[in-house]
């Protein structure tokens, strides 16, 4: 428009019609070549999605009713599935926190080098089959596993521990599983501290403790933040490693979806779960983007 | 930056080294673990193994149930790779643009495949199969696969673009180059580390692909971790160890090509 109005008269005119065609023919060129990727997404993610959403509506006997979302109230074991869900993903938060935190402080500390040998002991798992790395932890963790054969070797103990098909397998495999989703953004965001405020610090008479505390620690939370709450959200939705370690006992939120929908063919009631769960998943990633304005996705968009 | 600017000595640093260290090992030993323990010679879970062989790959390769299932898995990811990088190369094309509305939206559908819970996906997807017939297909494999391995492709070209000056297709094409001869000779060769790397995230994001696959496919299409998921919840057969040790070769393999081609550009 600008170009066009700076000419006078009717060339101008058609100067600026021409230019808005050909800002449209860009417009339309683009969309085309976004038009395959956005079909798929919308044909493959959310007209099933939205089909499930109207199916949670009606009951068992295709009536209009609330009543595959009343039951998650009423029935005790619904009521389970979310507990365990929740201690699940909070355990295996806190865990990932707890270790993945000192791991990324020391990655950032580290020389350029170093660091990105490092790196490679996070990068690898993330890029490793999930089932291949439950099924090492079930030969790691079982009855008759390394750790209870090693530790009976030693005398340490006489019976086996009870490590796998239990609340404590699955939290140790899904935090191996997890650790790499929080180390990563937190990483990215350790480096871009800069050093200048830390030396600062220290030159005032800070101890590299109080610098640490002070400093650093409160510069580098809105990247554990975005850790926590990838992490959080993608233990609420999990489902291989829960599947597989829990041994039938710990039931979480996705395994329920599965039996309902597999098991027992009650598309209501497992449609109604997920719309459930990826309202809660959704619920906090907006309410995290709104509070800190970054997106979750970052943690997949660097190497 | 300076390195190690710090006045804090490697010394006074030693617990951190040790914490991380540790971490490091927790990351990594169970891989290490699998892959000596698919040369074991016993049946027993031995570690380290009192005798070595090498029956375990045996009885993957003699294995004509696991054999078809790689053979499924490693056709429905080559042929994820196919579709999935020219669809996230074009998406990527046209976000990294900018002059589009709604681009927050458009982002935020592409990359759903991330965020979504992938059993919802996975449920989602059967239930759209099974009133069209896909459910046990490798065309419904590849297409549910396509759907998670595009906002891989997507982030990937992505980075690649923004460190690619734009201008560069401009002046082409006001030399005379036609929008898609400016983008295959100018734009792509510059940004074709970034779509090979895509492409291997691709591949392997649908080769380890396990909830969704568990839903749709079946029978003749069984994939691999379908098979091993199901061997998995049965008993534990060293076979996998085996398995497991040639897909973290893949993903070892994979990363470096992906690293290396990340680095020549």
């Amino acid at each position: 428009m600008s170009i066009g109005s700076a000419i006078p008269g009717n060339a101008g005119r058609v100067n600026a019609d021409a230019l808005d065609a050909d800002a449209r023919g860009e417009s339309f060129g683009l969309l085309a070549l976004l038009s395959p990727g956005l079909f798929l997404v919308f044909a493959v993610i959310i007209v099933p999605i939205g089909w499930l959403f109207w199916l949670s509506l009606f009951d068992e006997a295709g009536q209009l009713s609330a009543s595959n979302y009343a039951r998650f109230f009423e029935q005790a074991s619904y009521i389970k599935t979310f507990v365990t869900t929740f201690k699940v993903a909070f355990t295996v938060t806190g865990a990932s926190v707890l270790l993945g935190y000192p791991l990324a402080y020391m990655l950032s500390q580290l020389p350029r080098r170093a660091a990105s040998i490092c790196l490679i002991f996070v990068i690898l798992p993330f890029w490793t089959s999930v089932l291949v790395r439950t099924y090492a932890w079930l030969v790691i963790l079982q009855r008759k596993g390394l750790i209870n054969s090693w530790l009976i070797d030693l005398g340490v103990i006489g019976q086996p521990l009870p490590l796998a098909n239990n609340f404590t397998g699955v939290v140790i495999g899904m935090t191996h599983i997890m650790l790499p989703f929080l180390v990563l953004p937190l990483y990215a965001s350790m480096k871009t501290i800069d050093t200048d405020c830390l030396r600062a610090g220290m030159n005032l008479g800070a101890s590299p403790a109080a610098t640490f505390r002070q400093i650093f620690f409160p510069l580098s939370l809105p990247g554990l933040a975005s850790g926590v709450v990838i992490v959080f959200v993608l233990c609420l939705g999990f489902f291989v490693t829960p599947a597989l370690m829990g041994g039938g006992k710990v039931i979480m939120w996705a395994m329920r979806m599965e039996q309902t929908t597999s098991l027992y063919s009650n598309w209501g009631a497992g449609a109604a779960l997920g719309v459930v769960l990826l309202a809660v998943t959704l619920a906090l990633l907006g309410l995290f983007q709104w509070l800190l304005g970054a997106r979750a996705t970052g943690v997949w968009s660097q190497r | 930056m300076m390195e190690n600017s710090l006045p804090i000595s490697h010394r006074q640093r030693l617990w951190l080294y040790a914490l991380g260290g540790l971490v490091m090992l927790f990351l990594i030993a169970p891989s290490v673990i699998i892959v000596i323990m698919s040369f074991s010679g016993s049946s027993l879970l031995q570690f380290p193994p009192q005798e070595w062989s090498l029956r375990w790959y045996q009885s993957y390769f003699g294995s004509v149930e696991w054999r078809d299932a790689t053979i499924v898995s490693v056709k429905v990811a080559v042929m994820t790779a196919i579709v999935a990088t020219p669809l996230g190369t074009a998406a990527a094309y046209a976000i990294n643009a900018g002059t589009l509305r709604l681009t927050g939206l458009i982002n935020a559908l592409l990359t759903a495949s991330l965020i979504i819970p992938v059993i919802l996906i996975g449920i989602g997807t059967f239930f759209l199969y099974a009133r069209i017939g896909l459910n046990n297909t490798l065309t419904g494999l590849v297409i549910a696969h396509t759907v998670q391995a595009l906002p891989l492709v997507v982030l990937t070209v992505l980075s690649g673009l923004r460190s690619y000056d734009m201008n560069q297709e401009k002046v082409a094409r006001s030399l005379g180059a036609g929008r898609f001869s400016a983008f295959f000779q100018v734009t792509m060769p510059q940004i074709r580390f970034s779509i090979v790397s895509g492409a291997l995230f691709a591949f392997i994001t649908s080769f380890d692909e396990v909830v969704v696959s568990l839903f749709v496919s079946g029978g003749e299409t069984t994939t691999l971790t379908r098979r091993m998921f199901n061997a998995l919840r049965d008993q534990i057969d060293p076979t996998i160890a085996a398995i497991s040790t040639c897909l973290i070769v893949l993903s070892i393999v994979l990363l470096s090509a992906a690293q290396l081609f990340g680095r020549g550009r």
